[in-house]
């Protein structure tokens, strides 16, 4: 199991490498839905059923979404001449994210191993869930029942953002 | 935007059905299976999408379908708040989980859990349904 | 190990954001260090040899995975979608006016 999860992991970050320096859109899109059906695979991995069956189901709308506007605008790359501003901030680029992959791997010492997590309220989720709220998918106890504001919030977030997309892409009213 | 060929009309019309039952199916054994309002959500408006895709949109018949879609959008979170606030109209807390736990493990329990579902599930479809005909209507070459 | 790996996975993203000069590939990295942090919360809440925190009979004590995680991570999977569609919207919209994608050339352009 665990020698799959670091071969999924492998395989996620080539196709985010490809997705981000490919020399065209549509494959640069496509190869995004290599790491998001990555993590389909992971979560199931991961002992998360709920996770993928939301993950595959958005990844699918998220590509059909980007395809769309890629399909509608353009496919081609912008090409960068090669000056010395470009290679400075490159190398400036590269530097930075070494050192922010020092930091990183510094702070991952201090959890605690992969596989034996501290809970401490999640005990409490897991002895109660049943008894308190009667469903008996935990996870669904918790963000419609213990944690509900949380849900009413991110609710209200998505159709905010549902608002924002339909009045920016309305075409009634726009100057011809 | 013009639709696709006779075959994959006919099989999208014959899988859609099947998508839409197992959306629901998801959304109204949430709390005893995996899934759940936001799963089952994109699961329905998932079906909806197939049979935009397939056939084709006339700018005539989407407007009304777009309406639609925004009424159900609106109802499904003041649904969600309705049955929120129904606890502190009782004089105790948001959220309370005002009907009868029921039996574990059986379809009517959990109180307002999948009632909540329902509400979520409503709102999750019919809000994916319209991002995606608003980009479907989006026009090549609309230059300035 | 495996969360060194998660890691690396967010500087991709990261890198993405910082060297390339093309909308589209913004919204794609950032995407990518969307999926990499619902990872890592995933990862987080993992127990060996336990099962889906899912109760399927009222008997038998089983061993669960932490639910808290999976339940913050499930809503703010579907945030990122509709977050996701509201930036295509913007960078389709300013396709529409300048031509292309580059921001270099939206900053010349000035209005």
């Amino acid at each position: 199991m665990f020698a799959l999860l670091i071969l999924l992991m492998i395989l996620m970050i080539m196709g985010a490498i490809v997705a981000v320096q490919s020399k065209d859109l549509l494959s640069a899109v496509i190869s995004m839905g290599i790491v998001g059906f990555g993590l389909t695979l992971v979560f199931l991995i991961l002992q998360a059923p709920d996770l993928a069956i939301v993950q595959i189901a958005v990844e699918t709308l998220t590509l059909v979404i980007l395809i769309a506007a890629v399909m509608k605008t353009t496919m081609k790359e912008i090409k960068v001449r090669k000056s010395t501003v470009v290679i400075y901030s490159g190398i400036a680029t590269v530097i930075v994210l070494i050192i922010l992959l020092f930091i990183l791997g510094d702070t991952f010492k201090e959890l605690p191993a992969f596989g034996y997590p501290e809970l401490r309220m999640s005990e409490y989720y897991i002895e109660q869930g049943l008894e308190k709220t009667g469903a008996a998918n935990l996870v669904t106890s918790v963000i419609l029942d213990f944690r509900a504001y949380d849900t009413l919030g991110e609710a209200t977030v998505l159709f905010t953002a549902v608002m924002g997309i339909l009045a920016v892409l309305r075409r009634k009213g726009r100057k011809e | 935007m013009k639709g696709m060929t006779e075959i994959v009309k006919t099989i999208s019309r014959l899988l859609a059905g099947l998508i839409f039952f197992y959306g629901i199916y998801i959304v109204v054994f949430g709390h005893l299976t995996p899934g759940g309002g936001f799963a089952g959500g994109i699961v329905i408006s998932g079906a909806f999408i197939l049979l935009i895709i397939a056939n084709g949109i006339d700018e005539e018949k989407i407007n009304r379908v777009r309406e639609k879609a925004g009424f159900l959008e609106s109802s499904g979170i003041f649904l969600f708040w309705v049955i929120s606030t129904i606890g502190l109209c009782m004089g105790t807390f948001f959220f309370l989980n005002f009907l009868g736990k029921g039996k574990p493990l059986n379809i009517f329990s959990a109180g307002t859990v999948p009632l909540c579902n329902i509400a979520i599930g409503i709102e999750v479809s019919a809000a994916l349904c319209s991002i995606v005909i608003a980009f479907m209507l989006v026009k090549k070459g609309d230059k300035k | 190990m495996i969360y060194f790996l998660c890691g690396l996975l967010f500087l991709v993203g990261l890198s993405g954001i910082l060297l390339k000069r093309n909308l589209i590939k913004i919204i794609i990295s950032l995407t990518i260090i969307e999926y990499s942090l619902f990872m890592f919360l995933a990862l987080v809440g993992y127990k060996h040899k336990a099962v889906p925190p899912i109760i399927t009979s009222l008997t038998e004590k089983n061993n669960y995975v932490d639910p808290l995680p999976q339940a913050l991570v499930l809503t703010a999977i579907v945030i990122g979608l509709a977050t996701t569609a509201l930036l295509v919207a913007l960078a389709v919209r300013i396709y529409e006016k300048y031509g292309t994608f580059d921001i270099r050339e939206i900053r010349k352009l000035k209005g």
